[in-house]
């Protein structure tokens, strides 16, 4: 158990330095660099509880796939440090609002577990302790049964922003040749080459 | 204190001397694929490759690593110091971090975890970040250029290697290499009645596109010719990796090697049947698991550095038409095709 506490003050605090560095780092490639970090411990916890699938999967989806694609717009853009300093006091009072909301609302939840620990999970499904199955199938028969529409209301959602995404960027040029493999493939001798002659001293 | 040291110090020794011993074998092994990839280059375009250092050249590798280390790092003044360094040692602690979950033979692995196929998945994955990081810090136009082709190459690739892993974990029911394995100890063989015939079970003959599909993904995962974009020499210079020289610059290589041998040893495990001997009959099942692990790791080598050779360097926008319009729908429809087929005979596990 000491073992244990240990990883998750080491894992907890780096995920929570590595957070603040997000904000307070100057470069927002840096920024994007602890976010990753602060994933990565957040994976690290996921397996302290013993979801080793949920730790994975956050690794794979957000590290892997979603981090690379910030870092690739945040590096691109060219972002003017001395601009972005600028609004910080203008936008304080709304940080502040959106920071007091998030921090009452944790109290409620932990106040929740100390004050009436029955009633947390009550509105969820039924889980199988931990050890019995394994987490992955734990997951699957609950995500498929129970959950099967909001889970597939989740994939509606991400299509239509994938299709709007495309519709937006989506241009075709008029006049740019683009390579046609089906065409290039079904060319054969006859439809591609004609065999001239060509009597010396004259042009075709 | 006792209890501590039997619940977690021994454990923890143990666990440190396999890994040493693993990351040992595996350097060695990888100086000497090294060489294997040049030879084999030179032998199909009739050169003989390196030969001079050692006899037919092998101690080639130990002589570039002394060279590599013994040459001045060169960190340029506009470069983002801690990430310019942060990136070589990047690509190589994750590339080694993967192999602690490959089982080399029965029960001869690091961590025997539940998720272990996802667990190698993550961490290819982040290997993007070794490139991407290398290219940005140092600060210059075509490694930039190079990092950002390779990350969208990798990121695309990874999608449909994603896709093939999901079509080998219906058939087996577990997402453990070893259980992987073991499900290739029964197969289409001994439903054909010949069980001896065991190399027939393994997945490599029933998910035979799948099989393609991965070995070709690994290619372009690992950034290997022909979709070695990323160092395009004729236009980028030499990739991502321009501004680095002597030790940084050999932990890129290092790195790159090791995870195109994870993805040899990956493609035996999932398709090969990892350490089972390919006739079920006498005088191949006495030989040991990890010889034949070694052995079909080291043909799917071969393959590798025969596509080196042969393959001409493909076009970006072929690389990524392939990744997205070809492997992409067909592993989707493998993926549901494999699913309907097991429902529907019963065969799922």
């Amino acid at each position: 158990m000491v073992l244990q506490a240990l990883f998750f003050y080491l894992f907890a605090g780096v995920a929570v330095a590595s957070a603040f560095m997000v904000i307070a780092a100057r470069n927002p490639v840096h920024s994007v660099l602890f976010l990753i970090l602060c994933f990565f411990n957040a994976a690290g916890l996921f397996v302290l509880i013993g979801a080793e699938y949920l730790a994975m999967l956050l690794v794979v989806v957000y590290v892997g796939a979603v981090m690379v694609l910030f870092l690739f717009v945040v590096m691109m853009l060219d972002v003017d440090f001395a601009q972005m300093r600028q609004g910080v006091l203008q936008y304080l009072p709304i940080g502040a609002l959106v920071g007091l909301i998030v921090l009452v609302e944790l109290l409620m939840v932990v106040s929740g577990w100390v004050i009436a620990p029955q009633i947390v999970g009550e509105g969820a499904a039924p889980i199988p302790p931990a050890g019995e199955i394994q987490n992955i199938e734990a997951i699957g028969l609950l995500l498929y049964t129970h959950y099967i529409y909001f889970f597939q209301v989740a994939g509606l959602i991400l299509l239509v922003a994938m299709v709007g995404a495309i519709v937006l960027t989506l241009r075709h040029k008029q006049g740019v040749r683009r390579q046609d493999i089906s065409q290039q493939v079904a060319r054969n001798p006859q439809t591609s080459i004609e065999v001239v002659k060509v009597k010396s001293g004259k042009g075709i | 204190m006792s209890v501590f040291w039997s619940d977690y110090g021994l454990p923890f020794i143990i666990m440190l001397a396999q890994s040493v011993l693993l990351m040992v074998v595996l350097l060695v092994v990888i100086a000497y694929i090294l060489l294997a990839d040049r030879k084999i280059w030179a032998a199909v375009q009739i050169r003989r490759g390196p030969n001079v250092v050692g006899a037919f050249g092998l101690l080639q590798s130990f002589a570039d690593l002394l060279k590599f280390v013994l040459k001045e790092p060169v960190i340029p003044s506009g470069s983002d110091k801690v990430l310019f360094l942060a990136a070589p040692l990047i690509t190589v602690m994750l590339s080694l971090a993967a192999w602690a979950v490959v089982p080399v033979a029965e029960g001869w692995v690091i961590a025997d975890i539940n998720v272990g196929i996802l667990y190698v998945l993550a961490i290819s994955s982040l290997g993007v970040y070794g490139v991407i990081i290398g290219g940005w810090a140092s600060n210059s136009k075509y490694p930039f250029l190079s990092a950002l082709r390779s990350a969208a190459q990798m990121v695309s690739y990874e999608v449909s290697i994603g896709f093939v892993i999901v079509t080998v974990l219906l058939c087996v029911g577990s997402l453990n290499l070893t259980a992987i394995v073991q499900a290739q100890e029964t197969g289409l063989a001994t439903r054909l009645g010949v069980p001896w015939l065991s190399f027939l079970n393994w997945y490599w003959l029933p998910l035979f596109p799948m099989f393609v599909v991965f070995f070709i993904s690994a290619l372009a995962e690992t950034n290997r010719p022909p979709f070695d974009l990323a160092e395009a020499e004729s236009e980028l210079v030499a990739g991502f990796m321009v501004e680095y020289g002597s030790t940084p610059y050999m932990m890129f290589m290092l790195g790159e090697y090791v995870s195109i041998a994870l993805m040899c040893a990956l493609t035996t495990i999932l398709f090969m049947g990892g350490w089972l001997p390919p006739l079920d009959i006498a005088p191949f099942t006495w030989v040991p698991g990890i010889i034949w692990f070694t052995l079909k790791s080291l043909m799917v080598f071969f393959m590798f550095a025969m596509v080196k050779a042969m393959v001409p360097r493909y076009r970006y926008d072929q690389l990524m038409r392939l990744g997205w319009k070809v492997f992409l729908p067909l592993s989707l429809f493998m993926v549901f095709a494999t699913a309907a087929l097991l429902m529907a005979m019963g065969w799922a596990p």
